[in-house]
Order: structure tokens, then C-alpha cells, then sequence
């Protein structure tokens, strides 16, 4: 069968499976739309945090982004990983007893301030919304590139799938179509990396084939190491930022990690809070198993890309290089006409460019893989993309319906408030659809910076909810706007206003926007215990509400 | 709310931070430590096909965080039934 053939098979069966387990797990009560009842097994919610967790951008660019940056990549390894260790140690456990929907509710409660719940409202729905876009720009391009739709109409099925169920089923739904969507997307993902570690190293599993020997007995490390330094490029296994730079990026990630809404929430659906721990670990495992492959197919693809290139005379080229100039993600050119492609760091002489998405999206025709593996890969994509903008637009309809309209209005009935979650949740898929189709300029920018935000903003006045009783809610409040705006000029002034001085020597203490968000969280914590210190502190009810959280005895039972 | 006598939650609540504070340590070593600052010295040593620096900071410190977590889950089981305040 042709790839176009299988591609809609793939994809078209996928679907049909998410809409199927979306009718059959529709949501009935807030709590279940919320929440899915709190009554997710550990395992299941560990799987549909991975999926939730893994974007279209960790399954599609993160190897490629590895494959060019080489060491420097690290920091998205280490980041987008070692966040958990800090979720499951830190948040997820405490935030489960204190048993209630959203990260604003417990901001709201421990903090006593309806002020403090706004201020957290506003960090939640900011955060998820630039996250969101990039979601809904990524379903299209993955609908455009392997199912031959303009990227708009690929933005518009997106969005009637993701409707479907976000709006119907709510956290419940989405949890267990997250399930499915984890095994489409990790099995998609590891059947090419495995075939590439054969054929390249002789051992199916990649994680030890990055360690592995080519056929000719040199380590591919090493190898990749020298072919790089003839090219004059830096030493694919050393780095080019500063050790500052790298540090604070990574620490950015990884405290933004635990700062996001929608993996936060992930940890109030399970019944227990021993399964709120446990669950964070299987989350990690899963996560893991991606992340660690991720690197191999980094080394594998720049190995392969440049082997099968460099020097190479032009009409001698693999045919997907062809197949993929069409599409414009490869461009060769011969500039200096000696009818052989090089490879070099110049850009006034370098004939090859290739697109960091390449590595992942070309990988089974780089194998010579048959036709369903692209199939596979493209249906894997499309999992990965659905799966995030699913679990983001869920923390937008309840920020709305439950944060902010429940917050004014009380007395609201059950069914009333199930009716304005899923109309915002309707509306939250309108707006990201609407910025997938026309992206704001900065959307694709502004998605990195969400994790120093979360770093800057949320992150610390959880903590110091949980493990300080001093903290008050002047300390929080200035705590958190000292972080975010703090945080949102650095990026806005480099990045918008004076993008010329992007530079490292203009940069505080050598730390790029990308890390700046750790910076912003320690001036949220400094801030926030100075302020704390200077006014009275959190009255008694409060000072209790915070034993309470601490011991797991008492966690609400799953509901009906 | 359970009727803990108050000695005992203090206790249990220091046992637990005791706990953090030695996971989050190798967690901080792993990643921060051998990844990043005192990577250019144990890439000087071989793991097999891997400088040992780049390793941990591309596949030996994700085992480790899930390591880590596992270890966590494991010792908080314990203390909760230790100081009788598990779940049923």
C-alpha cells in the first residue's frame, strides 16, 4: 500500500478508538469532569500524565533539537524529566490530600484570599493558553505533512477531535484516551529507533547503541565527535553555552515542570495519597522511556543525515533526501559547483540545510522502514499533539467555570457549573483553534518561556504553602507577581523590544531568557518570606489546613 | 480529622523532611553535579562507548530521578504505617 494509504488508515483508526473510549467514559458530575472522580488507578494516571505531558514538540523536534545542539541538549533531557522527582517529593502527595480541583483552589485556601486565587487564575490560564497555541499549530502541521491537507483544515480536524471529547468526557474522558494515546505515540516512537540501532549498531536497544560500535569499530560517539571537528563544528558531546547558561535553564525546566497547571491537576485524579506518590514514579518511567530513546535517535539521525551526504556527489544522494525536499525541511544546494554536497558551520558555504524535525519525521525512510511505519509515526505525532491540547484545555474550562465564576457565585448548582465548564472548555478550543490558524508571531517563542513563568510564578508559593506555616498571603501574592513580571520583562525586553541584545555579554550573570525563570523564582521566594516576615501571620484555621495536608491519613474516598 | 496525638506528627513530619532532603541531595547530584558542573572531569572517564559526563547528563540521570521517585514511594509507605497515619 502507498504511505498516503496506510497514513489515513493509521491515523483513521486511532481516531475512531479516542471518540469510542470518549462516549464510553463521558463525564456526569463536576467531580468527574474535574477530576474523572478521583478515581484513576496509579498506573492508568501515570500513563495519561506521560501523554498529557509529551507534546508534539518532545515527540517531533526534541531529537532533532538534541541532534544540533549535541551536549547543550541536556537541558531538555535533564529539565523536562527531573521535574518529576520534584513533583512527586514535593507537590503531588500534599496536594491530594488537601483534595480539592485546581492549583488556584489551593493558592485560594491557603493563601485566604480571593485576591491570591485571581493572581493564580490569571498565571494558570496565561500559562496554558501559549502552551495551547503551539499545540494546535502542531496538529496542523503534522495533519499537513503526512495527510496532504492545508495546515488549516488540519487545525479544524484537530480541533473537532479534540472538542469531542475534552468537552464531553472532561478529565475523565481525556485520562482514558490519554491511555490509548501513550501506546499509539511510545510505540510509534520506539519502532524506527530500535531498527536504526540495528542497522547502525547492531543492538535493538537504543539507549545502549548510543553507546554501541559502528561496523567499522570505532565508537559512534567518538566517531560523531571527529566528523563533526573535521566539518569545524564543536564536539558533539561538549557543549557551547556556559555551564551558568546550562544550569539555569535546566533548573528552569525542571521547576517549570512542576509549576504546570495541567500536570498538577493530573495528581488530584487518583484515589489515594500513596497513589498520588506512586503514580508520579510510573508517570516518570513512562516519560522515561521516550526521553531516553530521544538522544539515540539525536546521535543516530546527525550520524546518518551527515554520512549520507557530506562529500557526496549530488545526483548520488539517498532518495529521502528527495522526498523530503519537497517539502522544503531539506534543502540542498550546490553553491560552489563541484557536484558534491558539503556539510559546513559557514552559512555562506554550508549546502545543507536540514530541519530539526527531520530526524524524527524521516527516521523510518532513513532505515528503510515500509510504508506503515510512516503511517505509525504520523499517527503517533498526532497522539502526542491531541493528548497535551486536550489535558490544557481541560485546566482552561475549569480555571473559568470553577476558579473564576464559582469563586463569584457560590451558590451555583452542580449541573449549572458542569454546563459553563464544557462552554468554556467549547470556547477554550475555538480561541487555541483560531491562534493555530492565525499564530501570533510570538506564540511559537512564548511556548518555551511558559516553564519559566510556572518556574517563577506558581512553583515557590506552593512549596512554601506546604512546608512553611509562616507564609502569609501578602508574602504569596507579592511573591508571585514579583516572579511573573519580573520573569515576563526580562523575556519581553530580549526577545520583543531590543531582540539586537540577545546576547550573552548583555545578559544577567551570563543567563539567557530560556533560564532567567530560575532567577524569578528565587526572587518570588526571597520576596515572598520577607513580606511574609514584615506582616502577621496565616490565622489559625489555616495554620491547621496545613497540619492536615501533611499526614496522608483522611484523603478523600473516590466518589459515588 | 484524625485524633493524632501532636508529638507524633511532629516526629513523622521530621522523619519525612530527613527523607527529602537526602533524595533531593542525589538528585541535585546526579543531574546539576555529574551532568552539568563536574562534567568536563568525569567525561575524562569511559563508560563503554559513553564519556561518563555526557552519559549522566543524557541518559544516567533520568534512571536515577526514576530511581529516586521509587525509593521515595517505597520509604513514605513505610513511615506512614510506622507513625499510624496510612490510608486504609
Amino acid at each position: 500500500m502507498e504511505i498516503l494509504t496506510w497514513t489515513y488508515l493509521l491515523v483513521g483508526v486511532s481516531f475512531a478508538v479516542y471518540i469510542g473510549i470518549a462516549i464510553w467514559t463521558r463525564a456526569g458530575s463536576t467531580k468527574e469532569f474535574y477530576v474523572a472522580g478521583g478515581g484513576v488507578s496509579p498506573l492508568a494516571n501515570g500513563m495519561a500524565t506521560a501523554a498529557d505531558w509529551m507534546s508534539a514538540a518532545s515527540f517531533i523536534s526534541m531529537a532533532g533539537l538534541i541532534s544540533f545542539a549535541g551536549y547543550d541538549g541536556s537541558v531538555y533531557l535533564m529539565g523536562w524529566t527531573g521535574g518529576y522527582v520534584l513533583l512527586a517529593l514535593l507537590l503531588a502527595p500534599y496536594l491530594r490530600k488537601f483534595g480539592k480541583f485546581t492549583v488556584p483552589d489551593f493558592v485560594g485556601d491557603r493563601y485566604y484570599s480571593k485576591t491570591a486565587k485571581i493572581v493564580a487564575v490569571i498565571c494558570a490560564l496565561f500559562i496554558s493558553f501559549t502552551y495551547v497555541a503551539g499545540q494546535m499549530r502542531g496538529v496542523g502541521i503534522v495533519f499537513s505533512r503526512y495527510l496532504e491537507v492545508p495546515i488549516e483544515w488540519g487545525v479544524v480536524i484537530g480541533m473537532c477531535i479534540v472538542f469531542f471529547y475534552a468537552v464531553l468526557g472532561g478529565m475523565k474522558g481525556i485520562t482514558y484516551t490519554q491511555v490509548a494515546q501513550y501506546c499509539v505515540l511510545i510505540f510509534a516512537y520506539m519502532v524506527p529507533a530500535i531498527f536504526i540501532s540495528m542497522q547502525l549498531t547492531g543492538n535493538p536497544i537504543p539507549q545502549l547503541g548510543l553507546g554501541g560500535e559502528l561496523e567499522e569499530g570505532t565508537y559512534l560517539l567518538d566517531k560523531l565527535d571527529g566528523v563533526l571537528a573535521d566539518l569545524g563544528f564543536a564536539e558533539y558531546t561538549s557543549g557551547r553555552k556556559s555551564m551558568t547558561d546550562i544550569f539555569m535553564i535546566t533548573l528552569a525546566l525542571m521547576v517549570g515542570t512542576a509549576g504546570l497547571p495541567h500536570v498538577i491537576v493530573r495528581f488530584f485524579t487518583v484515589p489515594r495519597v500513596k497513589d498520588a506518590r506512586l503514580s508520579a514514579g510510573y508517570a516518570l518511567v513512562f516519560i522515561a522511556i521516550l526521553y531516553t530513546t530521544a538522544p539515540a535517535v539525536a546521535a543516530f539521525g546527525i550520524y546518518n543525515a551527515i554520512n549520507s551526504t557530506s562529500e557526496k556527489r549530488m545526483d548520488e544522494l539517498p532518495t529521502w533526501i528527495a522526498t523530503w525536499q519537497k517539502t522544503d525541511l531539506i534543502q540542498v544546494e550546490d553553491k560552489n559547483g563541484d557536484g558534491k554536497v558539503q556539510y559546513l558551520p559557514d552559512p555562506e558555504t554550508n549546502e545543507l540545510n536540514i530541519d530539526r524535525d527531520i530526524m524524527v519525521l524521516a527516521s523510518p525512510e532513513i532505515a528503510k522502514l515500509p510504508n506503515w511505519v510512516v503511517g505509525l509515526v504520523a499517527a503517533g505525532a498526532m497522539a502526542a499533539a491531541l493528548s497535551t491540547a486536550a489535558g490544557l484545555l481541560l485546566v482552561i474550562s475549569t480555571s473559568v467555570s470553577r476558579d473564576l465564576v464559582k469563586t463569584y457565585n457560590p451558590g451555583i448548582t452542580e449541573k449549572k457549573e458542569l454546563r459553563i465548564a464544557r462552554i468554556a472548555a467549547a470556547g477554550a478550543v475555538i480561541l487555541a483553534g483560531y491562534f493555530g490558524v492565525n499564530p501570533p508571531g510570538f506564540v511559537a517563542q512564548v511556548v518555551a518561556f511558559a516553564f519559566g513563568l510556572a518556574a517563577a510564578s506558581f512553583f515557590p508559593v506552593i512549596i512554601m504553602g506546604i512546608f512553611s506555616s509562616r507564609i502569609n498571603k501578602e508574602g504569596a501574592i507579592a511573591g508571585m507577581l514579583t516572579g511573573l513580571v519580573f520573569t515576563l520583562g526580562y523575556i519581553i525586553y530580549f526577545k520583543f523590544i531590543s531582540p539586537e541584545l540577545n546576547t550573552s555579554e548583555h545578559w544577567w550573570f551570563g543567563i539567557s531568557p530560556e533560564g532567567i525563570g530560575s532567577l524569578g523564582m528565587i526572587l518570588n521566594f526571597l520576596i515572598c518570606i520577607l513580606v511574609s516576615s514584615l506582616t502577621p501571620p496565616p490565622p489559625q484555621d489555616v495554620q491547621e489546613m496545613i497540619e492536615e495536608i501533611r499526614i496522608p491519613r483522611g484523603a478523600g474516598k473516590p466518589t459515588h | 480529622m484524625p485524633s493524632q496525638p501532636k508529638i507524633n506528627t511532629k516526629r513523622y513530619w521530621r522523619k519525612n523532611l530527613q527523607t527529602l532532603l537526602i533524595l533531593l541531595f542525589f538528585w541535585f547530584l546526579v543531574s546539576f553535579g555529574f551532568g552539568i558542573l563536574w562534567v568536563e572531569e568525569l567525561n575524562q572517564i569511559r563508560l563503554g562507548g559513553f564519556k561518563l559526563g555526557f552519559w549522566f547528563a543524557q541518559q544516567g540521570s533520568i534512571y536515577a530521578f526514576v530511581v529516586l521517585i521509587f525509593i521515595y514511594v517505597y520509604r513514605m509507605n513505610r513511615l506512614d504505617k510506622e507513625f499510624d497515619v496510612n490510608e486504609e
